[in-house]
């Protein structure tokens, strides 16, 4: 009889410090203390707080210990679980009242999350089909074959308002609409898993967490459109998500909910993985179905469409991860209830990863309409070192940088539109006072240009421009008429590049000529970097109070610009200095300042 | 690239080239060429010049579309790794929180540009897109060993564990 229940995080942060250790040594523990049959250790997906990982959560009670270090298994093992006394020390604070534990959901974190995508991510063992059945899995896939007909799955997508999560927003009934309406015959759905977007990981989260619950949306949507084979195309930087699929599509089938005849209704459906192998653009859906047939992910044109013509010229749907994962609870709890969520436009939950300078890095998931000063400031916990909030990032590569200003508004993806950024995939990156807004401009550039296919030109060589200007803008050799060109050509770009990719990419640079123009202004005309990151622009002096004359910075300065005698105070030659900040690092003394 | 993909007699160890033509024969039916090819820096750690040219051959297709494939991907490399292969995450949240930073400094102590080896094999260097590990910003990774919340004056640290 188990009575107490250790759930290990094994999402990709908690993973990455050192989580599957701790698993190990719980088991070892446990056995050694003659617990092996009373307790049950489970390795689950992403609690979503990854700031405090690795994450070790001990049920019946809800203890939930963060940060745990190898040194403490022994400790949770012997006080809790065998004498029944908590470790407080190791205890979520939040949690942590005069002799109880709160509820996580009581926590600043947890308060304001509704959990639909992620609602089994930290909850079941991803590797064992059984614990997704027990949570209701495989139910709505049942539901469809048994009381419905495709034209109604369909009209249930339509219905509950759910809108593409990965970065465009299409109303994911109509994807499924058009491509039913295609006559009868091979076509295919493709789950999108090319979580592109650098600082976005909810998609990787839950096919970590919940494998189980995209195979089964990726069954309804084949039975409503009437494919009866799928693709999961996940980027091979994946390794976890992809091997608890591969042990997902091994247990459907073997259970009979993936192949031939499911459930006795006469549906087949299959799904294959194929591994992404490192490019942005492939999160495009003609350049994805491109890649699969084992091509270079260039894009296509369109139309046709891939509902029209897709996969081997055969109509298809191409749905994200966290869009798939709503799917069995829309049909399983109806459109209503999934309308009921959100905003006029935009219905349901969005996940975010929350990210860059915030106190609670990790994974949100929120009604849409909440707003961005409570995901930030309640939520995230605001910034960390007293710093001031500068901008949040939304979209990656393809949004923009929202300022102080706009963060009251709920978000959702009109909203968001509007003010020059993009819902996208669900990346949020916190900056601050310390962050400049034109170096991460330019990093943005330097990524898209990096990822442009080269197939048309705005994107090829326009990018390419566009990041020249930028380059010459933080060394301070730029004149004002530079930011004219920059502007011009990125409203050409947004014009005429061929596919997504090229068409957002000027979306950083735009939202942060709208809201920081100051910021451009002083690196152009008073060749100074208000942040003090574009090294170029910065200068070095010593502090000649301050300075003990040791020689330290002067050794290992690698231009030999600085000198001075011992024990006397140094001086730099700004002439021969190169800014690269080892004198900074040498100096014992704080003596050297960077402005 | 040129065109006498036939006259290759040999890639890597004998082992290798069997498993590779496995791979091929196992994958061989038409839009499996990134599968082969992901199959084949698996088994040579890299894309050698000379696989492409057996892939093409058996494939029956052109070296230049081979390559042009290969190219296009940034998973495929066509040098080998070093022994300890370092890659620093620079995606945003890594980014704003001093990646770029980190990533400089390890080029300047090893020596190396972007993509390159120690002329001894010992590190390699790659800047990557985002381990999903944001959390831990910044990361860097050496092999499957994960680094987080990593400092500049940890870089000497984390080098030298790798002996």
């Amino acid at each position: 009889m188990v009575r107490s229940h250790i759930l290990v995080c094994g999402g990709t942060g908690c993973h990455s410090s050192g989580s599957d250790k701790l698993y190990t040594l719980f088991e070892s523990e446990l056995a050694a203390a003659g617990l092996g049959d009373e307790v049950k250790v489970i390795k689950t997906g992403c609690f979503g707080l990854c700031a405090l990982g690795p994450v070790v959560v001990v049920y019946p009670e809800g203890a939930f210990y963060s940060q745990v270090g190898a040194e403490d298994v022994k400790e949770i093992v012997t006080e809790h679980l065998l004498k029944g006394r908590l470790v407080k020390r190791l205890l979520y604070t939040e949690t942590v009242a005069e002799d109880t534990i709160l509820s996580l959901d009581s926590t600043d974190f947890y308060r304001k999350q509704k959990r639909v995508a992620l609602q089994n991510c930290g909850v079941i063992d991803p590797e064992d089909i059984n614990e997704y059945v027990a949570y209701d899995g495989y139910m709505a896939l049942a539901k469809v074959l048994t009381e419905m007909k495709p034209e109604d799955v369909v009209a249930e997508i339509l219905n509950s308002g759910l809108r593409g999560r990965g970065g465009g927003g299409f109303p994911t009934g109509t994807k499924w609409k058009f491509a039913a309406a295609q006559p009868a015959g091979e076509k295919y759905v493709c789950c999108n898993a090319d979580e592109g977007d650098p600082g976005a990981f909810m998609d990787r989260s839950v096919l970590e967490g919940d494998p189980h619950c995209i195979l089964e949306a990726m069954a309804i949507a084949g039975y409503a459109i009437g494919a009866s084979h799928g693709y999961i195309y996940v980027r091979a930087e994946y390794p976890i998500a992809v091997k608890r699929l591969r042990i997902a599509i091994a247990q459907a089938r073997e259970t009979g909910l993936l192949g031939g005849n499911i459930l006795g209704s006469g549906f087949d459906f299959d799904v294959d993985i194929r591994l992404g192998a490192g490019a942005f653009v492939c999160g495009e859906e003609t350049a994805l179905l491109n890649s699969i047939e084992g091509r270079r992910g260039d894009p296509r044109p369109r139309p046709p469409f891939p509902a029209v013509k897709g996969l081997f010229g055969k109509p298809t749907i191409i749905n994200n991860v966290e869009t798939l994962a709503n799917i069995p609870r829309i049909i399983l709890n109806g459109a209503d209830w999934f309308a009921a969520m959100g905003t006029e436009k935009s219905k349901g939950t969005k996940v975010f990863a929350l990210g860059g300078k915030i106190n609670h890095t990790g994974l949100v998931e929120i009604p849409m309409g909440t707003t961005l000063r409570e995901i930030i400031e309640e939520i995230g916990g605001g910034i960390p070192d007293g710093k001031k909030f500068k901008a949040v990032q939304t979209g990656g590569p393809s949004g923009g940088c929202i300022p102080a200003q706009h963060l009251d508004i709920p978000v959702d993806y009109d909203n968001l539109t509007a003010i020059g950024s993009i819902m996208g995939s669900g990346g949020m990156i916190v900056m601050d006072e310390d962050n400049c807004m034109v170096d991460i401009a330019k990093f943005f550039l330097e990524f898209t240009v990096d990822e442009s296919c080269g197939k048309c030109t705005p994107c090829r060589v326009g990018i390419r421009r566009m990041l020249e200007i930028l380059e010459k803008i933080t060394a301070g050799q730029a004149v004002p008429e530079d930011l004219d060109t920059l502007e011009g050509l990125c409203y050409f770009i947004k014009e005429n590049a061929l596919c997504g990719l090229g068409q957002t990419a000027p979306n950083p640079v735009l939202s942060t000529l709208r809201y920081f123009r100051d910021e451009y202004d002083a690196h152009v005309r008073e060749k100074r970097c208000p942040a003090g990151v574009c090294k170029k622009l910065l200068s070095y002096t010593i502090d000649p109070e301050k300075c003990r004359g040791c020689t330290l910075c002067a050794r290992n300065c690698p231009t030999n610009a600085i000198s001075g005698e011992l024990k006397k105070p140094h001086v730099i030659d700004t002439a021969k200095c190169i800014k690269c900040g080892a004198c900074i690092d040498s100096c014992k003394f704080a003596a050297i300042y960077r402005r | 690239m040129s065109s006498k993909a036939c006259t290759i007699a040999s890639v890597g160890t004998p082992e290798q080239d069997k498993k590779l033509r496995e791979s091929i024969a196992a994958l061989h039916g038409g839009h499996s060429l990134v599968q082969i090819l992901q199959a084949a820096q698996e088994i040579y750690g890299y894309l050698p010049e000379a696989s492409l040219e057996v892939i093409a051959s058996e494939l029956d297709i052109s070296p230049e579309s081979v390559y042009s494939v290969a190219t296009f991907y940034s998973q495929f490399t066509f040098s080998p790794k070093g022994k300890y292969a370092i890659s620093v995450c620079l995606g945003t949240a890594c980014y704003v929180k001093g990646a770029g930073e980190i990533y400089s400094k390890i080029k300047e102590k090893l020596g190396v540009e972007d993509g390159g080896c120690t002329a001894d094999g010992k590190f390699s260097l790659d800047a990557c897109r985002c381990m999903g590990a944001c959390g831990l910003a910044p990361v860097l990774s050496i092999n499957e060993d994960v680094y987080g919340k990593v400092t500049p004056d940890q870089i000497d640290g984390i080098l030298k564990k790798c002996d």
